[in-house]
């Protein structure tokens, strides 16, 4: 009888996949959602890199240059009412219109959060206070209360920011508040407090960790909004002021030259939309990339 | 369903008084004394100081906030700086055009959007619910005041079928029920519409797949129901929400009408706003964003209500 050799199994750990690592997976799989990304992060890199990628100063141009069509020969994209180069003017632009579009949503994330899960966390009057107060804010359509502020702080990029952050903290500060109740009367908190942990390890711990997840993917929604709302800003006068490359300030300027050069005056607003539609498809695919349950 | 609408309406109080604090606060947010826009440049201290009494701005904030609520309680919302009429008036004008403009834009964007939401909805992963949900995303993402550019350069400027600005001929500043007028609100009616549709479609998609899901829907199969029938079911089943958002978006088109006014120059609460802000005519712009919000708020406690009423499935 052969020696009977016992085989040890070899224990390889293998280690399961986390909750992001899935998400992610899933996320890259989505073709929209990359295409998205892809068209974001191109737009980005050209704005970071814009006096790299830009073939002209976006300030200088000639009125004997002005309005001219797509296509012309130095000017591809064509040229504004003072003759400046469309391209340069739309690359530069990204600058100002991505940091007054995506800065509100950072900020209205983090004050809103804060307010939301504090409020959530303690409950009672101070649960009272906050919510009270956010309710009046919502009690505002978004883009009036957005007019509203910056019509009455004055134009200006600093106010226009300003009035955005309010504009979304309200809805931040609500879902983050609705998360957290329900997250503070779960078991695992419970036990968490049973053991002896203070208030502010079981937030750090326990409720920041499963909260931000939800209010991220909400606030990433918020940001095709605040895109479309800071622009309108702009557009309305609102917000950048001349001569500095904006997308929503030079479709405003651009208006007169819709007879003249229509499909010129018409480009800043493709921009606007190319990347309020590019975050609002990316919103979709890490929502449905988180809601999938295994 | 009585208690609940008592109940409703109880909690709207507090929310009304900080929506009137705030509208109170935005003259007093705003740099520079309020009483500069009237003043010439070479005015007296004196005359300065007779104005400041007369306006009450002498007064500390309480008493001036409870003197302008009181009045405004009254329907006296101040005297516009750069007319010099009544705000009141000035906005009650102003309203029902955008009042006008924004139900139609509603009622094109429900029908569209409940169109385009049921055929995603129905036909759940197909390339129908693909193209369906693709012009729900145009929706929410288009920035409507750029696309009423692009109507206007193609309707307007190229083919010339339709005004560019305007409520109506020779740049009439009332709205009249006739083919003329009608025609002066297409193109606004249309951009404004593209907001309600991708929002309605979104929400009526979501309804749609999940009523399709649930068990009564293979009880009604299984029963033999013909398609319309399970349809109409469907149908029943979704309204409450999706009417309650079309309110809830009726509301935000009064509200956020400004950019689409400024576009097509439509004389409303918009262009009442922007021509506020840029005259510095605070007293106006406080007004008007009082009435907008105070509309906003009364719409919203509208839609609950009947939502509740409709709805048996919604505790109250």
């Amino acid at each position: 009888m052969a020696d009977i050799s016992v085989s040890h199994p070899v224990i390889t750990p293998v280690r399961s996949a986390g909750y992001w690592q899935n998400v992610g997976a899933r996320l890259v799989r989505d073709k929209t959602a990359m295409a998205a990304a892809a068209v974001l992060l191109l737009l980005l890199l050209a704005a970071i890199f814009a006096p790299l990628v830009a073939p002209l100063d976006p300030l200088e141009g000639r009125l004997v240059n002005r309005l001219k069509p797509i296509g012309t020969p130095g000017h591809v994209l064509g040229t504004d009412e003072l003759g400046r180069d469309m391209l340069s003017r739309l690359i530069w632009g990204g600058r100002l219109s991505l940091l007054m579009g995506v800065t509100p949503v950072v900020m209205a994330f983090f004050l809103g959060s804060a307010l939301g899960i504090l409020a959530g966390y303690a409950g009672g009057w101070t649960n009272t206070l906050i919510m009270r107060t956010v309710d009046v804010f919502y009690a505002f359509p978004s883009v009036l209360l957005a007019v509203a502020l910056s019509g009455a702080l004055g134009a200006g990029l600093g106010n226009a920011l300003l009035s955005l952050t309010v504009v979304f903290i309200p809805p931040i500060a609500r879902v983050a508040e609705s998360v957290t109740t329900r997250l503070r009367s779960s078991d695992f908190i419970e036990a968490a407090r049973a053991s002896g942990a203070g208030a502010f390890t079981i937030v750090r711990v326990h409720v920041l960790g499963n909260v931000l997840g939800p209010i991220f993917v909400y606030a990433t929604s918020l940001i095709a909004v605040s895109m479309i709302l800071a622009s309108g800003l702009s557009f309305l006068g609102l917000g950048v002021r001349p001569p500095n490359p904006e997308w929503g300030l030079m479709l405003n300027t651009l208006r007169t030259a819709i007879y003249a050069q229509p499909w010129v005056a018409a480009l800043p607003g493709a921009m606007i939309f190319m990347v309020s539609i590019s975050f609002n498809l990316l919103s979709d695919g890490l929502r449905s990339a988180m809601e999938v349950r295994q | 369903m009585l208690g609940y609408t008592l109940r409703r309406i109880i909690y709207t109080a507090p929310v009304l008084f900080g929506v009137s604090v705030v509208c109170f606060a935005l003259v007093h947010i705003s740099p520079g004394d309020p009483l500069i826009s009237i003043l010439p440049a070479d005015a007296s201290v004196e005359l300065q100081d007779r104005l400041r009494i007369l306006y009450g701005f002498d007064r500390s904030y309480p008493e001036q906030f409870i003197l302008w609520l009181g009045r405004a309680l009254q329907g006296d919302l101040g005297t516009s700086i750069a007319t010099g009429r009544p705000v009141t008036s000035e906005v009650m004008r102003a309203v029902g055009n955008t009042l006008m403009l924004a139900a139609v834009a509603t009622f094109i964007g429900f029908v569209l959007g409940c169109f385009f939401g049921f055929v995603a909805g129905y036909f759940s992963n197909s390339p129908l619910d693909k193209a369906a949900s693709a012009a729900a995303v145009f929706g929410v993402s288009v920035p409507h005041y750029w696309l009423g550019m692009v109507l206007v350069i193609i309707f307007s400027a190229q083919l010339g079928w339709l005004p560019a600005a305007g409520a109506g001929p020779g740049g009439s500043g009332q709205w009249k029920f006739d083919l003329e007028h009608l025609s002066y609100m297409i193109l606004p009616a249309i951009t404004m519409s593209v907001i309600p549709m991708g929002i309605i479609a979104r929400t009526v998609r979501a309804l749609v797949a999940e009523i399709l899901a649930q068990e009564f829907v293979i009880g009604l199969r299984a029963r033999g129901l013909s398609e319309l029938g399970v349809f109409l079911h469907v149908v029943k089943n979704a309204a409450p929400t999706a009417l309650a958002v079309m309110g809830v978006q009726l509301g935000y088109l009064l509200g956020g009408s400004i950019l689409i006014e400024t576009v097509f120059s439509w004389p409303g609460t918009g262009m009442l706003l922007n021509s506020a802000i840029f005259q510095r005519d605070l007293p106006l712009l406080q007004g008007t964003i009082l009435v907008l919000a105070l509309f906003f708020v009364v719409l919203n406690l509208a839609v609950d209500v009947m939502q509740s009423a409709l709805d048996p499935r919604i505790k109250r």
